[in-house]
C-alpha cells in the first residue's frame, strides 16, 4: 500500500468557492477571544517594561527610605490573599455562568467585585500611609518605580472591578446571552492576568525588597 | 477653568507661525466651504466618517498620511533654507526656538502620522481583500483606531497656533524634556500626540494580527499567503510587541513632567540613559515595522509587472520573519555613545550587521524575478527601481555606523541624518507611494496618470540624492544634526546644493499633485474595467474596482501562492456562482468618530492642565466603550438578491468583454467527457 500525504488541496478538491459560505464564514467568538489574548500580550509587555524599569531603579534609593524600612510583608500576604481568593470566586461565577445559573453567576461577581475592592481599598491605603510619612513617588527613583509599577497594577484592577459591574448590569438586563457569556469569558481572562501579574509583583518588589 | 491657556499661548506677533496658521486655516475653511457648497455634509458623515468599512478606512488613513507629508514636507524645506542661508553673520529667518520645534515636528510627524497611517492605510485597504475575506476581525475598532490617529494629529497641527511644539526633537531625549528644561507645553502636545495615536496604532496590529491568522480564505496556508500579507503580519506582530514598550516610555516621561517621579531626571537617583534605552527598544522594530510593509509592497509590484511569480517566496518570508525578531536585538545602536563596554558595543554592532543578511536575501529575490522577466515599467516599479539603488547604498551607510568607532566619530552628526534618509525615504516612502500607485485603481476604479506619475518619480529620485548626498559630506566635515546656525564656511556650499534638493522634491510633489488632479479629471479615460488593471497576482485583483461593500459575493478556495494568476491560468476566474447567499456586515457606527473628537480633547485638556475637560473626555470614552458593549445588534444582512444584483452588473460589464466563463461551462472542462473516461 503507498503512503499518501493529505495537502490542503485535498481539503477542497475541486472547489471554486468556500463550502461554508454566506453566514459564519468565520467564527467571531474565536476571533475576539484572541484578538483579547493579542491584547494581554501586549499589556504583558507593558507590565513588563515596568518590571525592568523597577529592576534597575530598585538601588537608587537616593538617601530616601528602602524597600525593606517600608514594606509591611503581613499587609501585603494579606492583599495577596484578597486577589488570589477573587481569582477562585471569579472561576466559581464562570462555572456559574457554564451551567447557565445566573444568581449564581451574580453571587460569585459580587463576592469578586467586594475582594477585588478590598485589595483596592488596602492598595490606596498603603500609598496613602507612604505619601504621608515622605516616601511618595517624587522621594526617588526607587519610589517612582515602585509607585508607578504597583498603581498600573491596581488601575488595572479598577477597571477590571468597572468591568464587573458593567458584567453584572448586563448579565441582570440580558441574561446570560452568548455575547454576555463571551464577555464574561473574556473578564475572567483579564481578572486571572492581574492575578499573575500580581504574584510577580509581590515576588519582585515586595519579597525581593524585603530582604 | 482654562489650566495654563490664555490668549497669550497664540503667537500673534510670529509673522511665520501666523503665516503657517493662517495657511492652515484658509486650506480647512475651502474644504469646509466645498462640501457645505456642493451639500455633502451628508455623504461624508454617513459614507466616510462613520464608516467601519475597512477599504474607506483604508483610503482615509492614507488622506492623512499624504496631507500629513505635506505639512511635514514644509518643515524640510524650511530646514533646509534655514541651513543654507544662516552662516556668519546671517542668522536666516527662524530663531533657535523655532527652528528647534520645527525639526522636532518634521521627524514626529513623519513618523506618527505620515509613515504610520500611510503604512495602517495601505494594510486596510490591501489585506483582507488579499486574503480573501469581507472584513477585518474587528471592524469598530478598526475605525477608533483611525480616528484617534487622526485626531493626535490633530494635535501636532493645533500646537502650530495655541502654544508651541516640542523643542527636544522627535526623540525626546531627556533631561531637555524634563519640565525643568523645558517647562513649556511643546513637549506635552509629543506627549499626548503620540500616546493618542499609539492606542490606534496597537489596535491596528491587533486587528490585522487576528483577521491575517483567523479569516483566511480556504485553502490558503501560511506559506500561500501573498508576500504583502506576510509582511502585515509580521509588522502586527511588531506593534503588539513593540508598542507597549513606546507607552510605558513616554508614560514614564509624563509622571516625571505632571508628577514629579525622578524616573529620567538627572537627580533623585533617575537615570536619562533608561529612557534612551527604553525608546529605542521600542524604536528599533517601529523602523521595521515600517520597512516590513514597504518590502511587501515592492514584492507584489516586482512580480506584478515582471508577470512573474516571486523568486524566492520561501525565502522572502524566512528573510521577513528573520527581520522581525532581529529588531528587538539591535537597538542599542542608536547610541554606542552611552558608554557601555566594548563588549557589550560589538555584540550590538555585529547583531545590527546581521541584519543586512535577510535584507539581503530580499534584494536578490526581487532582481532575479526582474531577471528574465517581462519587466513593464510602470510607475510602481520604477519606485521599486529606484529604491533598490538607494536603499542599498543606505544599507552600506548603516554598516559603516554599525561599528562602533566609527559610530564614535559619526554619531549625531549630518552623516547619521543623510544615512537614516536614505533608509526610510526610498524603504518606506518610496513603497507606500509604489503602494499607493500599485492599488489606486482598486480603490477608486481608475487609474493614476502615469506621465505625471513618472515625472514625480524622477523629482523626487533626483531630489533625494541631491538633498541628502551632501549631507554625507557634511557629516565627514564634521557638522552636527540639529544646527539652526553654523559658522563654518566649509559646509555653506553642501548645504546651498542640499536645498536644491528639496527643491527638486518639492517640484516632484507638485508633479504628484498635479497626477491626482489629472487623473480625477481623465478619470472616465483610465478606468479599470475588469478590476484587474494591472494583470494582477493575487485575490485583490479578483473583484471588481472599486471593490463592493462585501468584497467577494462567494468566498473563493486558493490553491496556490499566486492564487489569481492560477484562477485565471486554469480557467476559474471570472466564474459566475450558481448562487449567491445573503452576507451579514458590521453597521456603520459614530461612536469611533465622537470617541476621536474626546481623544482630542482629553489631550488638549492635559497639555494645558485643564483637568475638568480631562475627566469629561474620559468618561466619555469610557462610556462610549460600556454603550458599545452593551450594543448586541451590530451588523446587518445583504440579502442575496441585493448580492446577485450586485454582482450581475459586474458579470455583464464583464461578459461585454469577453472575459467570463460561466460555472457550468468550468464544470464541463474539468469533469471527464463521457465517452472518453475509460
Amino acid at each position: 500500500m503507498s503512503t499518501s500525504t493529505t495537502t490542503i488541496d485535498d481539503l477542497f478538491p475541486d472547489e471554486l468557492f468556500s463550502p461554508a459560505d454566506g453566514h459564519g464564514d468565520h467564527d467571531p467568538e474565536a476571533n475576539v477571544a484572541f484578538g483579547f489574548w493579542a491584547y494581554l500580550m501586549s499589556d504583558c509587555l507593558l507590565f513588563a517594561t515596568l518590571f525592568a524599569t523597577f529592576v534597575v531603579f530598585s538601588g537608587s534609593f537616593a538617601g530616601g527610605p528602602t524597600g525593606r524600612q517600608l514594606f509591611d510583608l503581613g499587609g501585603t500576604l494579606k492583599e495577596t490573599m484578597l486577589l488570589l481568593t477573587s481569582s477562585i470566586t471569579c472561576g466559581f461565577a464562570i462555572l456559574g455562568m457554564q451551567r447557565q445559573a445566573r444568581r449564581h453567576v451574580m453571587g460569585w461577581l459580587a463576592v469578586t467585585f467586594l475582594l477585588g475592592l478590598g485589595f483596592v481599598a488596602m492598595e490606596v491605603s498603603e500609598f496613602a500611609h507612604m505619601v504621608a510619612i515622605g516616601a511618595g513617588p517624587d522621594r526617588s527613583a526607587f519610589l517612582s518605580g515602585f509607585f508607578t509599577l504597583v498603581a498600573t497594577h491596581g488601575l488595572h484592577v479598577m477597571a477590571g472591578l468597572v468591568w464587573m459591574l458593567v458584567m453584572m448590569g448586563q448579565v441582570s438586563f440580558k441574561g446570560l446571552s452568548e455575547p454576555v457569556c463571551s464577555r464574561l469569558r473574556r473578564f475572567s481572562m483579564f481578572w486571572h492576568f492581574l492575578d499573575i501579574v500580581w504574584i510577580g509583583v509581590f515576588t519582585v518588589v515586595y519579597l525581593k525588597g524585603s530582604l | 477653568m482654562l489650566g495654563k491657556l490664555t490668549l497669550s499661548a497664540v503667537p500673534y506677533t510670529n509673522p511665520i507661525i501666523m503665516g503657517a496658521v493662517g495657511f492652515s486655516v484658509i486650506c480647512a475653511a475651502v474644504i469646509v466651504g466645498a462640501i457645505t457648497y456642493n451639500r455633502k455634509w451628508d455623504y461624508l458623515w454617513k459614507e466616510w466618517l462613520t464608516s467601519v468599512d475597512h477599504k474607506r478606512i483604508g483610503v482615509m488613513y492614507v488622506i492623512l498620511a499624504l496631507i500629513m507629508l505635506l505639512r511635514g514636507f514644509s518643515d524640510a524645506i524650511m530646514m533646509r533654507s534655514q541651513q543654507a542661508i544662516a552662516f556668519g553673520p546671517n542668522h536666516g529667518y527662524l530663531p533657535p526656538h523655532h527652528y528647534d520645534q520645527v525639526f522636532s515636528a518634521h521627524g514626529t510627524i513623519m513618523i506618527f502620522f505620515m509613515a504610520m497611517p500611510f503604512m495602517a492605510g495601505l494594510l486596510n485597504l490591501v489585506v483582507p481583500l488579499q486574503i480573501g475575506t469581507r472584513d477585518v476581525a474587528f471592524p469598530f475598532m478598526n475605525a477608533v483606531g483611525l480616528w484617534l490617529t487622526v485626531m493626535a494629529a490633530m494635535l501636532v497641527m493645533v500646537s502650530l497656533g495655541v502654544g508651541e511644539f516640542s523643542k527636544a526633537g522627535w526623540t525626546g531625549y531627556p533631561p531637555l524634556t524634563e519640565l525643568k528644561y523645558s517647562p513649556g507645553v511643546g513637549v506635552d502636545y509629543w506627549i499626548w500626540a503620540i500616546q493618542i495615536s499609539g492606542i490606534g496604532s496597537l489596535m491596528t496590529g491587533i486587528n490585522f494580527l487576528v483577521t491575517i491568522l483567523k479569516m483566511r480564505a480556504p485553502g490558503m496556508t501560511l506559506m500561500r499567503m501573498p508576500v504583502f500579507t506576510w509582511t502585515a503580519l509580521c509588522t502586527s506582530i511588531l506593534i503588539i510587541l513593540a508598542f507597549p514598550v513606546l507607552t510605558v516610555t513616554v508614560g514614564l516621561l509624563t509622571l516625571d513632567r505632571y508628577v514629579g517621579t525622578h524616573f529620567f531626571t538627572g537627580g533623585g537617583g533617575g537615570d536619562l540613559m533608561m529612557y534612551t534605552n527604553l525608546f529605542w527598544v521600542w524604536g528599533h522594530p517601529e523602523v521595521y515595522l515600517l520597512v516590513l510593509p514597504a518590502f511587501g509592497v515592492f514584492s507584489e509590484v516586482t512580480a506584478t509587472f515582471s508577470s512573474k511569480r516571486l523568486f524566492g517566496y520561501t525565502s522572502m518570508v524566512m528573510a521577513t520573519v528573520a527581520i522581525t525578531l532581529l529588531s528587538f536585538l539591535v537597538w542599542l545602536h542608536h547610541f554606542f555613545t552611552m558608554g557601555a563596554s566594548a563588549t557589550v558595543n560589538a555584540a550590538f554592532g555585529i547583531s545590527t550587521m546581521v541584519i543586512a543578511v535577510p535584507t539581503g536575501v530580499k534584494i536578490f529575490n526581487w532582481l532575479f524575478t526582474m531577471y528574465r522577466g517581462r519587466v513593464r515599467f510602470t510607475t510602481p516599479i520604477l519606485w521599486t527601481l529606484g529604491f533598490i539603488v538607494t536603499f542599498t547604498l543606505g544599507g552600506m551607510t548603516g554598516v559603516v555606523l554599525a561599528v562602533p568607532p566609527a559610530d564614535f566619530v559619526l554619531h549625531n552628526s549630518e552623516f547619521l541624518i543623510a544615512h537614516f534618509h536614505n533608509m526610510l525615504i526610498p524603504g518606506v516612502l518610496f513603497g507606500f507611494l509604489a503602494g499607493y500607485t500599485y492599488w489606486f485603481p482598486k480603490a477608486f476604479g481608475f487609474q493614476l496618470d502615469e506621465a505625471w506619475g513618472k515625472r514625480a518619480f524622477w523629482l523626487w529620485l533626483s531630489g533625494f540624492y541631491v538633498a541628502f548626498m551632501p549631507l554625507y559630506v557634511l557629516g565627514f566635515e564634521g557638522m552636527p544634526r540639529r544646527m539652526d546656525h553654523y559658522n563654518n564656511p566649509a559646509w555653506q556650499p553642501w548645504l546651498v546644493i542640499a536645498a536644491f534638493g528639496v527643491v527638486l522634491i518639492a517640484a516632484g510633489i507638485a508633479c504628484q499633485i498635479a497626477q491626482l488632479v489629472v487623473s480625477i479629471r481623465d478619470r472616465r479615460s483610465v478606468v479599470d474595467q475588469t478590476g484587474d488593471i494591472w494583470n494582477g497576482r493575487t485575490l485583490e485583483w479578483a473583484v471588481a474596482s472599486p471593490p463592493p461593500v462585501y468584497n467577494f459575493a462567494r468566498i473563493p478556495v486558493v490553491h496556490d501562492i499566486d492564487a489569481f494568476t492560477d484562477m485565471k491560468e486554469r480557467g476559474t476566474a471570472y466564474v459566475r456562482p450558481e448562487r449567491y447567499y445573503p452576507i451579514h456586515m458590521p453597521k456603520n457606527s459614530s461612536i469611533p468618530f465622537v470617541m476621536g473628537i474626546f481623544a482630542f480633547a482629553f489631550g488638549f485638556a492635559m497639555i494645558w492642565h485643564i483637568w475638568w475637560l480631562a475627566i469629561v473626555g474620559f468618561l466619555v470614552e469610557l462610556g462610549s466603550l460600556i454603550v458599545r458593549a452593551s450594543m448586541e445588534d451590530v451588523g446587518y444582512e445583504i440579502p442575496a438578491a441585493e448580492v446577485e444584483r450586485i454582482e450581475s452588473q459586474r458579470f455583464r460589464k464583464l461578459d461585454g468583454m469577453g472575459v467570463t466563463q460561466r460555472a457550468g461551462r468550468r464544470a464541463a472542462i474539468l469533469q471527464p467527457q463521457p465517452g472518453l473516461a475509460d
